[in-house]
C-alpha cells in the first residue's frame, strides 16, 4: 500500500515538474528573442568593420592558442577581427561553421535563413536547441553564437535570399559560405560571388557523402564553369527523402569553417580548382582536379551573359527550398484523401492498402494492415512481389461480396511514390500481369495521415 | 585492333542508386576496332550496367548536366571529355554533386 501510494505521488510530482519545464521552455525561448531587434523589412545596413591595430588583453587570453601558431599570429588574428562573412543557410552546414567562426574571433557574421527550426533539424543543426522550435534559424543561431562569444557581431538575415537582395547583401561581406540546400541558391549565390567579386566556400552533403569547394577565388573557376546547366529537378535527392547523418554535415560545416579563416586571415584557402569528396561510410576522403576558370563561362567567362541576378527557380525547374516536391501525377479522380480512406476503413470495405515506401522506412512506422511492396520493386517488375500482390488481390476478390469493386489504395510517406506506383499497377493490370482492379493513391500520405487522423501515428 | 582494358568503373554521390546501389565495378571492355574512349564507354556502361532510366544517367550522347565525371581523379575536361581515350587500368569516376545541407 505504502508502495502503491509512492509511486501515485512520485508520478504527480514528475508531472509537475514537467508542467514547471515546459513553461521556463516557453519563458526561456520568449527572452532569447527580446533580445533580437525585430525583423527587419529590408537587410539590415552595417557599415565596415574599423581596422584594428592590437589586441586587448582579453583578446590575448581567449586566442591564445591559435596566436602561438606562426602561420596565423596576432598579424592573422587582427584580420580575422575585422573580417565578414556571409553564410547562407543556418542549418547542418551553417551551424558548425558559424560556431567555428564566431569562436575563432571573425568580426561579423551575416546569417541568412528563411526557415524555422523544426524538431527533425536537432540532430544535425546543432545551434538551434529544443527551446526556440519554431522560431526563425536566423535569429536562433544569432543567439547562441552571441552566447558563445558577445565580441563576435551577429546579423541574421530571416529572409531567403533572393535575387533581388543577394547582390546588395554580398557586397557587403569579405567571404561568402554556401551552406544552402537547393539547387537554385547555389547558382544565385556564385552569379551574386561573381558579380561582387567575393571568394565562395561551398559544401554540401547527403546521406553518408560530402563535397567542398572554393569558388571564385584567386582567377580559379565558379560554379557554372564546372555546372554549366542545372541537374534535371527529378535528379535531385533533398534530406529528408534521401537521409543525411548529422555528423557528416559537421564534418563538412567544420571543414567549409577551416577554409574561410585560412581565406579570411590572408592564408589562402586549399580547395580553390579542387573538390574534396568525404566517404563517411569507407572513413575515405579524395581530393579530385578540377577545371580552370571556363574563358565562355556565362557568370564569369569574358563575355559573360549573366550580368545582374536571374530568376533561378525558372532556370533550374525547381523552388529555392529543400523541401519535398508535390508531383500531380494523376486525375483528381484516381486519388482520395486520408479523411475518405479512414471512413473506407471504418466501413469495412473489403479493399487492399499497399504501402510503397522502403523498408528502411516501413521499419519507422506503419498501418498494421498494410501490404508492403516498395516501389523498387514495382519499378522493376519483381515477380516475387507480383505474385505477391496478385495472390492478395485474388483473396480480395473471395472475400469480397458478389459485384463488389475490388480496389486497391496505395500510400507512401507523402503522396508523390504512391502516385508512380498507381501508374505501374494501371500499366500491369492493362497488360493483364494483374486482374482488373482500381487502383487510387492516398493523397499526402501517411503524412498527411499523422497529421490529420491519427495524432499518435509518427512523424519522420 | 584495339586489345581488351580493364578499367575501374565508380559511380558515387548518389549515381550508385541507379546501379543498385554498387558503387565500384570492375570492368573489363572488348577488344574492338576502334579504341576505347569515355563516348564509348558510355554506350557500354548503357548496355551492360544500367537496366532503368537510363535518361537519369544519359542525355544525347553524354552524362546528364549535374553528373561531374573523373579521369583518375582530374576532372575529364582537363583531358578531352568524351574524346579522352582509355587507357589500361584507367578509373573513371561518375560523381553526382549534392546539394544539401
Ligand atoms: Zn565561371
Amino acid at each position: 500500500m505504502a508502495a502503491r501510494q509512492e509511486v501515485l505521488a512520485l508520478q504527480a510530482e514528475v508531472a509537475r515538474r514537467e508542467e514547471e519545464l515546459s513553461s521556463l521552455k516557453q519563458r526561456l525561448a520568449a527572452a532569447l528573442l527580446e533580445e533580437q531587434e525585430p525583423t527587419p523589412e529590408r537587410p539590415v545596413q552595417v557599415s565596415p568593420l574599423p581596422s584594428k591595430a592590437a589586441l586587448s588583453r582579453d583578446e590575448i587570453l581567449r586566442y591564445s592558442r591559435q596566436l602561438v601558431l606562426p602561420e596565423l599570429g596576432v598579424h592573422g588574428q587582427l584580420r580575422l577581427a575585422t573580417a565578414s562573412v556571409l553564410i547562407v543557410g543556418c542549418g547542418g552546414l551553417g551551424c558548425p561553421l558559424a560556431q567555428y567562426l564566431a569562436a575563432a574571433g571573425v568580426g561579423r557574421l551575416g546569417l541568412v535563413d528563411y526557415d524555422v527550426v523544426e524538431m527533425s533539424n536537432l540532430a544535425r543543426q546543432v545551434l538551434h536547441g529544443e527551446a526556440l522550435a519554431g522560431q526563425a534559424k536566423a535569429f536562433s543561431a544569432a543567439a547562441s553564437l552571441r552566447r558563445l562569444n558577445s565580441a563576435v557581431e551577429c546579423v541574421p538575415y530571416a529572409q531567403a535570399l533572393t535575387p533581388a537582395t543577394a547582390l546588395d547583401l554580398v557586397r557587403r561581406y569579405d567571404v561568402v559560405a554556401d551552406c544552402s540546400d537547393n539547387v537554385p541558391t547555389r547558382y544565385l549565390v556564385n552569379d551574386a560571388c561573381v558579380l561582387a567579386g567575393r571568394p565562395l566556400v561551398s559544401a554540401s552533403a547527403l546521406r553518408f557523402e560530402g563535397q567542398i569547394t572554393v569558388y571564385h577565388y584567386d582567377g580559379g573557376p565558379c560554379y557554372r564553369c564546372v555546372f554549366p546547366q542545372p541537374p534535371p529537378a527529378e535528379t535531385v535527392t533533398n534530406c529528408a527523402d534521401g537521409g543525411v547523418l548529422g555528423v557528416v554535415t559537421g564534418v563538412l560545416g567544420c571543414l567549409q569553417a577551416l577554409e574561410v579563416l585560412k581565406i579570411a586571415a590572408g592564408m589562402g584557402p586549399s580547395y580553390s580548382g579542387s573538390l574534396l569528396l568525404f566517404d563517411a561510410l569507407r572513413g575515405h576522403f579524395r581530393c579530385i582536379q578540377l577545371r580552370s576558370r571556363k574563358p565562355d563561362c556565362a557568370a564569369c567567362g569574358e563575355r559573360p551573359t549573366v550580368t545582374d541576378l536571374q530568376d533561378y527557380e525558372a532556370f533550374c525547374g525547381s523552388s529555392a527550398t529543400d523541401k519535398c516536391r508535390s508531383l500531380q501525377l494523376l486525375s483528381p479522380a484516381e486519388r482520395v484523401s486520408v479523411t475518405y480512406y479512414k471512413r473506407l476503413l471504418d466501413s469495412g470495405a473489403p479493399h487492399l492498402l499497399l504501402d510503397v515506401r522502403p523498408q528502411v522506412e516501413v521499419d519507422i512506422c506503419r498501418l498494421p494492415h498494410a501490404l508492403h511492396i516498395p516501389l523498387k520493386q514495382l519499378e522493376r517488375r519483381d515477380p516475387e512481389s507480383l505474385k505477391l500482390l496478385g495472390e492478395a488481390i485474388r483473396e480480395g476478390k473471395r472475400d469480397a461480396q458478389e459485384g463488389a469493386a475490388d480496389s486497391i489504395y496505395v500510400i507512401c510517406k507523402l503522396g508523390n511514390d504512391s502516385q508512380k506506383a498507381v501508374k505501374i499497377l494501371q500499366c500491369l493490370t492493362a497488360a493483364q500481369v494483374l486482374d482488373p482492379v482500381t487502383v487510387r493513391d492516398v493523397v499526402g500520405g501517411l503524412m498527411a495521415w499523422a497529421a490529420k487522423i491519427d495524432g499518435t501515428f509518427p512523424q519522420y | 585492333m584495339a586489345a581488351p582494358l580493364s578499367v575501374k568503373v565508380e559511380f558515387r554521390g548518389g549515381v550508385e542508386l541507379l546501379f543498385d546501389g554498387v558503387k565500384k565495378h570492375q570492368v573489363t571492355l572488348p577488344g574492338q576496332e576502334e579504341p576505347w574512349d569515355i563516348r564509348n564507354l558510355l554506350v557500354w556502361i548503357k548496355n551492360n550496367l544500367l537496366q532503368e532510366r537510363t535518361e537519369l544517367f544519359i542525355q544525347g550522347d553524354t552524362v546528364r548536366p549535374g553528373i561531374l565525371v573523373l579521369i583518375n581523379d582530374a576532372d575529364w575536361e582537363l583531358l578531352g571529355e568524351l574524346d579522352y581515350q582509355l587507357q589500361d587500368q584507367d578509373r573513371i569516376l561518375f560523381i553526382s554533386t549534392l546539394h544539401g545541407g
